[in-house]
């Protein structure tokens, strides 16, 4: 170093001065990338515009209203052929949602029970629950869609030659038959109970906690509230005159006729995604399990705490902070997957509006935005649901 | 205190009985016929080097470790494989762990009502009211709605064995209490131990403090390769001691 400086004129020193500086190099290189950012979207809009406007198409949304011409085969809302398009995406969203929230219901219970017996100290059976995660996490979703599709589909019989494991239950390859409950005005005694029954069991394990919190007493609180809940709307059921009567489902032509169906698509994608996710929710449910280190168990034991109440009072309380995080993904991952649903042909928000509707009325932009903002929705709901419950149950201090 | 007066707190009622017990990991010997009794109020240090079966040796008497052969009998109730039995030893001796194990999840409060609520049925109230007792004995009352992330390793070690007292066990396991602690630590976690022994605790202690041990131990029992070596009063034991491997080890960690 000879003292020498490089002379610049004065703005520049001053730009170089800014860029070399740790804090404003950094404003720097963020107000660059916003920019750059802003640019590149700009540019695409407009490319869109421009593209749109040679075609002679203009971005509109009025062709929701219009008739959408083709037919759903499950729809919990009524639906027909003249019903609008928007019509066919509300009958897509509830189908969407139907088996998005059957699905991670069943992945949940699934992924909880074979987490747990793959720690299990019993040889086979976490040897069985291994071969199931290995299989469910390394064959792709869409090939087992298609799996559970084809096995209720060509291994179950025809209509005609149904299998009738219990009267009025008929599972074949149009779908599993059973009977509907129908309500008769005295039904209303049912429902009455069943909200009193809830209430009291609400009120018993507050009681059970105060009686606790004063004379040390434990109730089985779990055991006694389910039987109320189960018990109290059965009682009324008798004693209302059994208002409850159950339509059969009827063999009539090549098909049955009343009673309700799962439909083979519904079923297939439900046992699918369950199955699939499923194997994930188990790998968390061993991995949050084992992250608890052994000492917690051993500090309750040494207390004088059962194995049971070890778990639930001690490991499951911090494997669930563990298992959260992973677990909204495996929640959302499962809604977006049930956009395969249009492989077997399952009716869901892709196959109505992103699909059928798109195809009817060439409206492309229209019907994927669409999609996409419904998608986005509900996986930001799911989120933020998740995340509350995760800051819940942070840790605090560590 | 005097050699006298540590001795007279001592009764001839028979707190653990262990007998002829055999342990092995796979195929290492890891406890190498045992025989050791504890008297209610007796207080015995377990010193040796690390893998000489120290540990292993008192998580057998709540059964955190099975043993193959020999019998233990803690209060003249037998550890076997009855569940009933080992519940009800597990009520009765407390235990203190190198790490703490505080349940991170519950306040300090929490940690030390979980058990009796949960396991002596206590009312909420008066559990609450015992662990804030205990919480003074080991002087971190003011801890109490804190979450052991938010204390220091001493005070967590503190917080540990005042969860143990709140089921007012009948004899207490500290197993390495302070190998974890800062230097500055360690002497705060000591004076309650000390303290605890001075109320008549039934204790067994496998530390390295020898200074602890020469303050408050009947008995200091030295073990290498499994085997319980030597056993003697204090005095005696770092005075003369008769073994060669005990000599060995003392001189190793006295030499500083």
């Amino acid at each position: 170093m000879t003292g020498e400086t490089t002379v610049f004129p004065n703005p520049l020193r001053w730009a170089l001065g800014l860029w070399r500086d740790q804090k404003h190099r950094g404003t720097i290189i963020q107000i660059m990338a916003l920019v750059a950012l802003l640019l590149f979207i700009g540019i695409i809009i407009r490319n869109t515009a421009i593209n749109l406007q040679a075609l002679g198409l203009e971005i509109g949304y009025d062709f929701l209203t219009e008739p959408a011409n083709y037919d759903i085969n499950q729809h919990l809302i009524d639906y027909n052929s003249l019903s609008s398009h928007l019509r066919a995406t509300v009958v897509g969203i509830i189908n969407t949602a139907l088996v998005s929230v059957c699905g991670i219901i069943l992945a949940t219970v699934i992924g909880l029970f074979a987490g747990i017996l793959r720690l299990s100290k019993n040889w086979l059976v976490s040897r069985i629950m291994y071969a199931y995660v290995e299989f469910g996490r390394n064959v792709p979703v869409l090939l087992q869609i298609l799996l559970f599709h084809a096995l209720i589909i060509h291994t179950l019989p025809h209509p005609r030659a149904s299998l009738s494991p219990m009267d009025g239950v008929f599972l074949s390859n149009r779908g599993f038959y059973v009977p509907q409950p129908v309500l008769e005005p005295a039904a209303w005694a049912i429902l009455a109970a069943l909200v009193i029954a809830v209430a009291a069991a609400w009120w018993f394990a507050g009681h059970a906690k105060r009686v606790q919190e004063n004379t040390g007493r434990h109730y089985p609180v779990f055991t006694i509230n389910l039987a109320l809940i189960i018990g109290l709307p059965l009682l009324a059921f008798f004693l209302a005159g059994r208002p409850i009567g159950l339509d059969f489902p009827q063999l009539k032509g090549f098909n049955y006729q009343g009673g309700m169906v799962l439909r083979p698509e519904f079923t297939a994608l439900w046992f699918a995604l369950s199955f699939y996710a499923g194997a994930y929710i188990a790998e968390l449910v061993r991995a949050g399990i084992l992250a608890i280190s052994r000492g917690q168990t051993e500090a309750a034991y040494s207390l004088g705490l059962r194995p049971n109440w070890t778990m639930r009072l001690v490991i499951l309380p911090q494997a669930m902070r563990v298992m959260v995080p992973p677990l909204i993904s495996q929640y959302l991952g499962l809604i977006k997957d049930s956009s395969l649903a249009i492989v077997i042909g399952y009716m869901d928000i892709v196959a109505t509006i992103g699909g059928i509707s798109l195809n009817q009325t060439g409206r492309a932009l229209e019907c994927m935005s669409i999609t996409l903002f419904i998608y986005l929705g509900i996986s930001l709901g799911v989120s933020t649901v998740m995340n509350w419950y995760n800051r819940r149950v942070a840790l605090v201090g560590s | 205190m005097s050699a006298q007066e540590k001795s007279m707190s001592v009764s001839d009622e028979m707190m653990i009985e262990m007998n002829g017990v055999h342990k092995w990991y796979g195929q290492f010997h890891v406890l190498k016929n045992i025989n050791l009794t504890v008297k209610r109020g007796e207080r015995i240090v377990i010193c040796g080097p690390s893998g000489s079966g120290k540990s292993t040796l008192i998580r057998c008497i709540n059964r955190l470790e099975e043993h193959q052969q020999g019998e233990i009998i803690v209060e003249g109730t037998e550890l076997t494989g009855n569940l009933k039995h080992i519940e009800q030893i597990r009520r009765e001796v407390g235990m203190v762990f190198q790490h703490f194990n505080l349940f991170p999840h519950l306040t300090v409060m929490e940690n030390c009502t979980l058990a009796p609520i949960w396991v002596r049925h206590m009312p909420k109230q008066e559990a609450e009211e015992l662990a804030m007792n205990y919480l003074r004995q080991v002087k971190i009352p003011e801890q109490a709605e804190k979450f052991p992330g938010q204390l220091s390793g001493g005070q967590q070690q503190r917080a540990a064995i005042a969860r143990s007292l709140c089921m007012r066990p009948k004899v207490m396991l500290f197993d390495e209490p302070t190998s974890a602690l800062d230097p500055e630590m360690i002497k705060e976690v000591l004076d309650i131990m000390i303290e605890l022994a001075r109320d008549g605790m039934t204790m067994i202690c496998v530390t390295h403090e020898m200074g602890f041990a020469k303050t408050v131990a009947n008995r200091v029992i030295f073990m290498d390769g499994g085997e319980i070596i030597e056993q003697n009063e204090p005095e005696e034991f770092f005075a003369n001691p008769k073994n060669e491997r005990t000599q060995l080890f003392l001189s190793q960690i006295l030499q500083h």
